[in-house]
């Protein structure tokens, strides 16, 4: 199953031209729990190439929200950034295959 | 105590629904308040100081807005105008603003916050230690200062306020933090500093934080110690869930907002659902920071570049076409070296795979085959000649490159003519700092006008 079928959405954005944020909505609390489990910094740092001292993980459990900050791969706008608005980097996870 | 803000769309420029704007205005709100402005378009807005928005879409919603206004006689308040909110794009929005007033037959008092920093300035705060780097900011140095070719600091809650104290009708601000523009006027009539702020961020844009951001206007309604969200548009409602899931919206930490004067931090805050389909909102903590602190933006010119597109649809190129562009580019290097006399180190040339991996570059994990390729060919160097010399020896290659020796030559497909194209320049933001200031207002300026 890939994440994007487990989950109810996943979203990108800048936060500033220099982050980049990742919102991962879940239907539920068992969800959420699982999210917690298999998306960690070890992970994120594989799929993004980014250093895993530079990710922040934040468990929104009022909201089953998962937020994932890390620094923008490019800075937003310059010479070798492909995505102004950020707005594909989930697609990053909502395409990853979980067991 | 009860304080209206009425928020009609999350950005100028983007339309609103004007209906929910009529309703909007019966519940009799103290002030318009608009964002005009943001960083997430990119740099090429600050590099310039200019406008993303068109003039004439800008000026039609402006002038719903300005009718508004008289009609109530009630201030409006825009902030970040001409999307970057530098002194050029505040101006370009004051001869808007009097063009209309002068359409409209109306008489009216304008205060301009000018948000503008002088580079001799920042240099002198970095030099003496008084700038801060912010979360992953890039190395800065008094050249990159000096070249910036524009700097805003972004105004919050005091400098906003000095704005309103003018009792101008009409308030135009330059680069500010979004939520500052719907805290002011509740923090100066009493409501408590987390409240206000904690509105601020969850009404920045409209009406993301309900059921159906298309409907764009809400209101919200202060006490001294909470707030009510509710949305004007009919088919919209508001829930506990939409209005504090907007804290995570592109901000980097949800719980906690970075702002000039101090941080607001939502981590107790409550969210309650009203009878009347409002939200109410209480519980947030502000933190004051003894040492105030500005941030700043700025953009420099990073250098000119130009563009070209070719349409790969022949299978073969398309499977190989990495292998292709690696032999196009190293034939162009080799012209470029003989015949433009260029280093190799003064510019670059990216190849980027439409269709295959263009977006997401070394990221891509996906490997289909496209029935085609469209490759984008980015050209950067110091100077717009050069990015032109080059996509010009570019072209022929692009056009009949052959992997193959002995075949005839292939022709590719050019979509566009011509099929290359100067970008200009290439501006990119260079700041991610605060600056710290004795005083509110002393990096900012105030202008009076009466039309």
């Amino acid at each position: 199953m890939r994440l994007k079928e487990l989950v109810k959405k996943i979203r990108s954005k800048n936060a500033g031209p220099f982050l980049l944020t990742i919102d991962i909505f879940c239907s539920n609390r068992k969800t959420f729990e699982t999210i917690i489990q298999k998306i960690t910094k070890i992970e994120i740092s594989r799929l993004y190439k980014i250093p895993k001292k530079q990710i922040e993980i934040f468990p929104i459990k009022d909201l089953f929200i998962v937020k994932i900050t890390i620094p923008r791969p490019n800075i937003q706008g310059s010479s070798k950034d492909r995505d102004l608005h950020g707005a594909s980097f989930g697609i990053i996870l909502e395409e990853l295959k979980i067991k | 105590m009860n304080v209206k803000v009425l928020v009609p769309t999350g950005a100028l420029g983007i339309t609103y629904c004007k209906k929910a704007l009529e309703r909007g205005l019966k519940e009799k709100p103290d002030i318009i308040v608009v964002d005009g402005g943001s960083t997430d378009s990119g740099p090429a807005y600050l590099g310039k100081g200019k406008s993303k928005y068109s003039r004439s879409s800008t000026k039609s919603e402006w002038k719903t807005l300005m009718v508004a206004r008289e009609k109530l006689k009630i201030p409006l308040l825009i902030g970040s105008a001409g999307t970057c909110g530098t002194d050029k794009t505040v101006d370009w929005f004051l001869e808007i603003t009097k063009e209309l007033a002068k359409e409209l037959n109306q008489n009216i008092k304008i205060t301009l916050l000018k948000c503008s920093q002088s580079k001799k300035n920042i240099n002198k705060a970095f030099l003496s230690k008084n700038l801060s780097p912010l979360n992953n900011a890039p190395k800065i140095s008094s050249k990159k200062i000096i070249n910036c070719t524009n700097i805003v600091g972004l105004a919050g809650v005091e400098q906003i306020t000095e704005a309103i104290n003018t009792k101008a009708d009409i308030i135009i601000c330059g680069r500010s933090t979004d939520a500052s523009l719907i805290a002011s006027l509740p923090i100066m009539k009493g409501v408590d500093k987390a409240i206000a702020w904690h509105a601020g961020k969850i009404g920045e844009c409209g009406a993301f934080c309900t059921t159906n951001p298309r409907s764009g206007v809400i209101l919200i309604s202060f006490k001294k110690n909470g707030f009510f969200i509710k949305p004007v548009s009919n088919n919209t409602k508001v829930t506990p869930f939409t209005v504090s899931a907007h804290m995570v919206y592109e901000n980097s930490n949800p719980f906690t907002l970075i702002e000039p004067g101090g941080h607001l931090d939502v981590k107790k805050a409550i969210y309650e659902k009203q009878k009347d389909g409002s939200v109410y909102v209480t519980g947030a903590n502000w933190v004051k920071d003894n040492n105030y602190k500005i941030k700043l933006e700025g953009t420099y010119v990073e250098g000119y570049q130009s563009i070209s597109i070719v349409l790969i649809r022949d299978e073969t190129y398309v499977k190989s076409i990495k292998k292709w562009s690696k032999q196009v580019e190293n034939k162009v290097k080799k012209i470029v070296d003989s015949s433009l006399s260029l280093k190799k180190k003064n510019y670059k040339i990216q190849f980027r795979f439409v269709g295959k991996n263009a977006t997401l570059g070394s990221l891509e994990r996906k490997t289909v085959e496209p029935n085609e390729i469209g490759v984008l060919v980015v050209v950067t160097a110091k100077k717009q000649y050069e990015c032109e010399e080059i996509s010009k020896i570019l072209n022929p290659l692009l056009l009949h490159h052959s992997l193959f020796k002995k075949t005839e030559l292939p022709t590719f497909s050019f979509p566009l003519s011509p099929p290359s194209f100067n970008i200009g320049k290439k501006y990119a933001f260079c700041l991610n700092h605060v600056i710290s200031v004795k005083n509110p207002m002393d990096i900012f300026k105030l202008e009076k006008y009466s039309i």
